[in-house]
């Protein structure tokens, strides 16, 4: 199999997520005794170290037209290189760059998509992914029936190699169209770490009474270097913005740890953060229900528990 | 302006989820369907917020589906959609759908085609882009904002820890998200309308599908909670620290 990874990029940076494919797509060569490739759009830093991931050979299209993220533009670049290097698997991250471009991709190479992929493919018999079904509360194996095969691999659901190597940059010569969008301005949302590539996330619901309360969940959120989140309650009340809502209609992730803190556990807040690798349940209401989707939980006053839960961390982490 | 709201049937957000045939279907007894709610609450509802500030436009729904989605889109027509087609097929894959829809899409001449940015079934979130292609229009995927002056959108989308603005022409196929627009209940002068606005049912186009579900399955119960006393929680700690090593 010719593997072939996008490597997405913001503020001169490869996405975590970018790395997250890159890892999974050097595995998939693996299998079958293969290097596998990747492909950028525009001029990041650290693309020859993509050779930590097991990628040999990035091919590198530059142009100042590839600086909006114009998916009809993005896709026939992608056509063209994936054409010219024999591409059979092209790896995406699901993320937002990801869910816009793949989707196009697909269509002009006719190659079936799996998008929200949680597993390394099974090509035992035919060409089968795993991915996440009814927002994480079951999973299905897809069987992808043509000759090229697309993945768009969920964030945080694998795990970044990381081993010596170097990848080759070579430039690769590709016919650019004029974009059709064009961007007018971009905002930062407040929070340090992305929500969707955070490693750990601090969420809080209604437990908190009101937005004044909320210093507590940003410093303990400080301390641990993660993305704030919220329940759909606190966002439609506007305590907080609403890119903060985690949820079956907000945002869904994946983190390694989840804390919920004054969140009953709604069914539909579930269907967003149950794929968390971890989860931690702070609720004064011994039977609020996300107790029963918890790792680990405290029955108690987020008033009392959160301050303590910043000491300890704050120990832990030798921070003062 | 002439607008193309996309509507999924799913089940209710809160419907069991269980396999029958084998782990080759979902269970669908009991189940309660809706709109898919990106659909209703974000592109529909945004696609009459434009109308009422342009009573020049229209809104045309369209569904892939057997005759079992007709209340979904009755619903969504109640709601405020003007005209309806339902194509005559069992959702196969996104291409399949897209292809589908791109067929009505291309003999409507829509100013605007609009989708919600994912169904809360299968959570693909390819129609929209598949769609765009297959029209050969720009897209903009997982869209908070959309406001229309002339011929020109301008649409906020969500990136990686932020938002960014973009302006394009159209026709142009936005999916769409929360932010996008209040959601709204249908009233009685709705439903009753809905009754006797056209619902066209047509028979799909010879397309296929790239993709199959092989099967489907539910993830490993968890352990059961390790409770921690209020009072203990350097002990909470010192389990996230040593035993599950996620801090």
């Amino acid at each position: 199999m010719s593997v072939l990874v996008f490597i997405d990029h913001i503020d001169g940076h490869i996405k975590k997520a970018s790395l997250e494919a890159a890892s999974y797509g050097a595995q998939i060569a693996a299998q079958s005794g293969t290097d596998a490739e990747a492909v950028v759009l525009g001029n990041p830093g650290g693309l020859s170290e993509l050779g930590r991931q097991g990628i040999r050979k990035v091919h590198q299209v530059q142009g100042d037209q590839l600086s909006v993220i114009d998916a009809q533009v993005y896709a026939k670049v992608l056509e063209q290189v994936a054409t010219q290097t024999g591409a059979t698997v092209i790896v995406f991250s699901n993320n937002s760059t990801g869910k816009t471009v793949a989707p196009r991709l697909s269509v002009r190479l006719k190659a079936g998509l799996v998008s929200g992929a949680v597993a390394l493919p099974e090509t035992g018999s035919g060409f089968v992914v795993r991915k996440n079904v009814f927002s994480g509360k079951a999973f299905a194996n897809v069987s992808v029936t043509t000759p090229v095969k697309i993945i768009a691999l969920n964030p945080n659901a694998f795990t970044v190699t990381d081993a010596d190597g170097t990848a080759e940059v070579v430039a690769f010569n590709a016919t650019v169209d004029a974009p059709k969008v064009k961007v007018t301005g971009s905002t930062k949302t407040s929070g340090k770490v992305a929500l969707t590539e955070a490693d750990v996330v601090v969420s809080a619901g209604r437990g908190l009474k009101g937005p004044e309360n909320w210093k507590m969940v940003e410093d303990l959120a400080d301390v641990l270097g993660a993305a704030l989140a919220c329940s759909r309650p606190v966002a439609d009340a506007h305590w907080r913005p609403h890119n903060e809502h985690v949820g079956q209609t907000g945002v869904a992730i994946a983190p390694n740890l989840y804390i919920a803190i004054g969140i009953s556990g709604a069914i539909q807040h579930l269907a967003g953060v149950n794929r968390s690798k971890t989860i931690v349940v702070i609720n004064k209401d011994p039977e609020a229900p996300f107790f029963k989707a918890a790792d680990y939980g405290i029955v108690g006053d987020a008033f009392e528990v959160v301050p303590k839960l910043l000491d300890a961390v704050k120990k832990v982490k030798g921070v003062s | 302006m002439k607008i193309l709201v996309c509507i999924s049937k799913t089940p209710d957000t809160t419907a069991k989820i269980a396999f029958a045939d084998n782990n080759t279907k979902f269970a669908e007894a009991g189940v309660q369907w809706i709109i898919n709610p990106y659909d209703e609450w974000y592109a529909l509802v945004r696609a009459i917020e434009l109308k009422e500030a342009d009573a020049g436009s229209s809104i045309h729904l369209v569904t892939v589906g057997g005759a079992d989605a007709e209340p979904i889109i009755r619903k969504a027509l109640a709601l405020g959609g003007d005209e309806a087609i339902r194509i005559n097929a069992d959702p196969a894959d996104p291409y399949q759908v897209a292809s589908q829809i791109a067929d009505i899409a291309k003999a409507g001449g829509y100013d605007l085609v609009l989708t919600g940015k994912e169904t809360i079934d299968y959570n693909n979130g390819s129609v929209g882009g598949m769609l765009a292609e297959l029209l050969d229009m720009p897209y903009v995927a997982l869209a908070t904002s959309l406001q229309i002056a002339g011929t020109t959108a301008t649409v906020k989308r969500e990136i990686e820890g932020g938002e960014e603005t973009l302006e394009a022409s159209l026709p142009l196929v936005v999916s769409c998200q929360k932010g996008m627009a209040e959601a709204r209940i249908p009233n009685m002068r709705g439903i009753m309308a809905a009754r006797t606005k056209p619902l066209k049912v047509v028979e799909p186009a010879a397309t296929e599908a790239l993709t199959q579900v092989a099967a489907f399955g539910l993830p490993p119960a968890k352990a059961g909670v390790k409770l921690v006393s209020p009072d203990n929680v350097e002990e909470l700690v010192r389990m996230l620290h040593e035993e599950a090593r996620v801090i």
